[in-house]
């Protein structure tokens, strides 16, 4: 009987996820058009699936193993079932292969039950719960029938009523495998994922055979100069079509959420939640079925949305609800933990700037202090409204060389905002003075430089970050340099990584840029940098978002340190799973509230070391965590550190003294 | 019963402001703070029609400052193209008796050209209609007659009743400007329309020169006490021994004058 059965169901099965597939596939197409290689992608997938993702995923190696047997022998048992019951091509190895593939199932499927019997908050439980139990359905009737098939047991083997309840179990395990796979439930992450890692709108992210790929850190512009084109995401059908797929592939593993500040510090924001809500406004509906962590603060099942309906109530003042609400966009500190994180790796800050670009472009509501931030940069190319001809008054007693003077030098110092804030040019002090030491030819735009764009950009402010490029690439391009160099991570990331984007023919706007932790590293290492011992104390690091996880330098800062004679100890939370310091993403300025502050968790981390000094080398990170109240710790950044510590050179280590000028000797006697 | 508030057409007068730090255009502080004030109006009274009137020369830099209204949520403004130079009270005025809204609301000041503050009570004194000046709120418009909030010095408020049409102008007591978003500022109309130049005489026969900073009474606190400190930073620059000149000389007057300085250590 099951001879006869089997085909039916195992073709059954597939011709309804064939039309689920493209019920879901129309779900996607919803969204806006997105260039694309489709064939290209698709070749792509087997090794971004592979090697890309299974790098994330083997962080965690008990999970990673599990998912190789279950994945690995579910693929295997699917593709040899349909030859096999299918087709029926149980001669020979076939049927053998079959039997191994459903056994390396059934125990990859028994570690997945024992994780979801205490499972850590993270998981999402709902659907999730009853995964493994339909895993093994599956994995152990294929097993069963597969035994008459290789002549283990004889054909005609057991009562009528055992076959009965075998193809009820083959039924349940076809449903939530197959079935299921398109047409929603948990393993639609297997389809939707694996055509999200092909058509994923970062396709640099992924490694090639030529080598790895690159961190992919950058927001991609807005076309302004098409006032048709919409300014930002309004609705689910505004994301592109790729993005939406992008959402649908998660798996609510909840790694996002375990790192997310937002969330640690109790401001209304899930990173995993807020992918989910984008699944509900795709299909329509309300998220009441969500079974993870909501969002602090906020019940699950008050929310609701459509494809075509607004994602933020137009008029929150009615406290009318939509999809999400507009504080849960304003928690994110941009600092890409979560993306970092994702196995299914999934943009979630794109998608949150996305539709704060319609909140701040098309409504004008950018909370709290934003608008204020965002007039003053307009009005005064700073955000906080100081006069521009005082950029460089911290610098009075300095006597910096300007490019307007020299018009070319080997190193350009980008100053940043922190021009105008007390502490910060401390920090500035301090590097010139090491610049000085180590006899580096540099010159600064003074009051030519405006601010990056960082802030405007991820307020949303798109029109005036791309003024300000605009402006500042104008700048740039009239002088010749070699490289820039920048204590401020987040004009780093924006010189280097979002500029480009905006050069034209007339200007190229790729330069050099190099984090001064970098730029100090090298210039130790060139050996024109001598350092007095380390007389301090313990000392631990924090790693800036922007210069980390935004650009992956997690060495440099490390090596200064050492080259300083100071042993890092370091954080639980460090490198690549650096904590963020709240300061990013214009989060102090829309200052949304939480029960706790993102800056105190910090702090906390760095007094569990035991640390009497924190080294920083970003002037939001030392805003931030010098902020803390009863701090352990001390905030230096790595400048001050550095330029603390210089003695001078050896004799006849001495760079060639003819490039000694005379006006530098000056300043030199005067710091 | 209810009283019957029915909607008003506003027109809310604009300029094209100046940064007081670097100078570049912008929307006007209290202009905006009156075009918010009309919004305000709009929701308070449902059926209130906001229009944004702005009379001058057209230019570039103008025009961004002048989307920067738009962008506040409105779709056109009506913009009354002159020539530099010209006087915007004729032409003003002409616009709005033209098609006379209740109520005309306008900064006191604006934040370049002549900067003189004159324009609404000109504007009231052509159209003949009555002027309350430092509007903090608009309470409610009944049967044509609109009772209002005006701000006086320190945060004292004085309600008046006042018969409509009428001409407001508001001040930094008013409520704050919101957000001006890019995407409906780009979208916006300018409607344009030329109207008669009649230039600014008087205008033509100043001498400009930038402003210089004004001398301030220097606040000397001689405090004991933390309260008497308060006090102090609270309280406004005062000269206590003023004294008023009736009836001199000119030269009395001068060397009074001179007296006061020689007093003060403004001369030595």
């Amino acid at each position: 009987m099951l001879e006869t059965l089997l085909p039916i169901l195992i073709f059954a099965a597939l011709g309804l996820a064939v039309i689920g597939a493209i019920r879901r596939i129309r779900l996607w197409r919803q969204g806006r058009p997105a260039a694309v290689p489709l064939l290209k992608g698709l070749a792509a997938l087997p090794r971004r699936y592979l090697v890309d993702l299974h790098h994330v995923v083997e962080r965690d190696k008990m999970i990673s193993n599990t998912h190789v047997a279950t994945a690995g022998g579910f693929v295997a048992a699917a593709v040899l079932m349909i030859l096999v019951h299918g087709l029926g091509l149980a001669q020979g190895v076939l049927g053998w292969l079959l039997l191994a593939a459903s056994a390396t199932m059934f125990v990859g499927s028994l570690f997945v039950a024992r994780r979801r019997r205490n499972p850590p908050a993270r998981l999402s439980k709902g659907p999730w719960m009853r995964l493994p139990k339909s895993l093994m359905a599956f994995s152990l009737s294929v097993f069963a029938i597969t035994l008459p098939a290789v002549g283990i047991l004889p054909a005609d083997f057991g009562h009528w009523l055992l076959a009965l309840v075998l193809a009820a179990v083959v039924v349940w395990g076809l449903g939530e495998m197959v079935f299921g796979m398109t047409w929603g439930g948990p393993m639609k992450h297997a389809f939707a994922g694996a055509l999200h890692l092909a058509f994923h709108r970062r396709a640099e992210r992924f490694s090639t055979k030529g080598g790895q790929g690159n961190r992919s850190t950058g927001l991609k512009a807005l076309n302004l100069d098409d006032e048709a084109a919409p300014l930002g995401v309004e609705t689910p059908a505004d994301f592109t079509w790729n993005q939406l797929l992008g959402f649908d592939a998660c798996v609510q593993c909840g790694r996002c959420e375990s790192v997310c500040p937002a969330l640690a510090a109790g401001q209304p924001l899930n990173p995993k939640k807020l992918i989910q809500d984008m699944v509900v406004g795709m299909a329509g509906g309300s998220n009441a079925n969500y079974a993870g962590t909501p969002y602090p603060g906020k019940p699950t099942g008050e929310h609701h949305g459509s494809p075509h309906g607004p994602i933020v109530a137009p008029d929150a003042t009615t406290g009318g609800k939509a999809l999400v609400d507009a504080e849960t966009l304003w928690s994110c500190t941009t600092c890409r933990a979560c993306v970092e994180e994702c196995p299914m790796m999934i943009e979630h800050v794109d998608a949150i700037v996305d539709m704060r670009r319609h909140l701040t472009l098309e409504r004008g509501q950018t909370p709290n202090k934003g608008a204020e931030v965002l007039d003053n940069l307009i009005a005064t190319d700073n955000p906080g409204g100081f006069d521009p001809g005082s950029r460089l008054h911290w610098a009075a007693d300095l006597n910096l060389p300007l490019m307007a003077d020299v018009k070319q030098a080997e190193v350009l110092l980008w100053l940043g905002d922190g021009a105008f804030d007390m502490r910060n040019q401390r920090t500035l002090r301090a590097l010139v003075k090491i610049l000085h030491a180590a006899e580096v030819e540099f010159a600064v735009l003074g009051t030519e430089e405006r601010d990056s764009g960082d802030v405007a950009r991820r307020l949303g402010d798109e029109a005036t970050f791309q003024s300000l490029a605009k402006r500042n690439i104008a700048t740039l391009s009239k002088y010749r340099f070699q490289r820039i160099v920048t204590c401020d991570p987040h004009s780093f990331h924006v010189l280097g990584n979002e500029y480009g984007e905006l050069g034209g023919p007339d200007f190229n706007a790729n330069w050099e840029v190099r984090h001064h932790s970098t730029f100090i590293a090298e210039l130790y290492d060139a050996g024109r940098l001598a350092f007095a011992p380390w007389k301090g104390g313990s000392v631990t690091y924090h790693d800036p978002c922007y210069l980390g996880r935004y650009n992956g330098e997690f060495d440099a800062p490390r090596n200064v340190l050492k080259a300083l004679g100071i042993e890092v100890k370091e954080m639980e939370r460090s490198g690549f799973r650096s904590r963020c310091c709240g300061g990013g993403g214009g989060a102090p300025i829309t200052d949304i509230p939480g029960e706790r502050r993102i800056p105190d968790m910090r702090m906390n981390d760095v007094k569990e070391t035991g640390s009497e000094l924190v080294a920083v080398g970003c002037p939001q990170c030392t805003a931030m965590l010098e902020g803390v109240v009863d701090a352990t710790a001390e905030v230096r950044d790595i400048a001050e550190l550095v330029a603390d510590a210089l003695v001078a050179r050896p004799a006849g280590e001495a760079v060639d003294a003819s490039r000694r000028s005379a006006g530098k000797t000056t300043v030199e006697e005067v710091l | 019963m209810r009283p019957e508030q029915q909607g008003i057409e506003v027109a809310v007068l604009v300029s094209v402001g100046r940064h007081p730090i670097t100078g570049r255009a912008r929307r006007a502080d209290q202009d905006a703070r009156g075009l918010e004030m009309a919004l305000g109006l709009e929701h308070q009274l449902p059926g209130s029609r906001v229009s944004l009137l702005h009379a001058g020369p057209r230019s570039e830099e103008g025009e961004a400052a002048l989307r920067g209204y738009l962008g506040m949520g409105l779709d056109t403004l009506t913009l009354l193209e002159q020539a530099e130079g010209s006087d915007a009270i004729p032409a003003l005025a002409e616009h709005l008796a033209a098609a006379p809204p209740q109520l005309v609301i306008t900064g006191a000041r604006a934040e370049r050209g002549e900067g003189s503050g004159l324009l609404p009570y000109a504007l009231a004194e052509r159209l003949g209609w009555p002027l309350v000046n430092g509007l903090a709120a608009v309470e409610k418009v009944e049967n044509g007659v609109a009772t209002l909030l005006q701000a006086l010095p320190r945060g004292q408020r004085r309600r008046l009743k006042v018969r409509l049409p009428a001409i407001v102008s508001v001040d930094a007591a008013a409520p704050a400007a919101r957000q001006s978003a890019f995407g409906p500022a780009r979208r916006a109309e300018l409607a344009a329309t030329a109207v008669s130049a009649e230039p600014d005489r008087e205008l033509a026969e100043w001498q400009l020169a930038p402003a210089r900073k004004r001398p301030k009474r220097l606040k000397i606190v001689k405090a004991a006490s933390a309260r008497d400190r308060f006090k102090a930073a609270a309280a406004k620059a005062e000269g206590g021994s003023g004294q008023v000149l009736e009836g001199v000389s000119a030269e009395q007057g001068a060397e009074a004058i001179l007296k006061l300085l020689n007093e003060e250590g403004v001369l030595r």
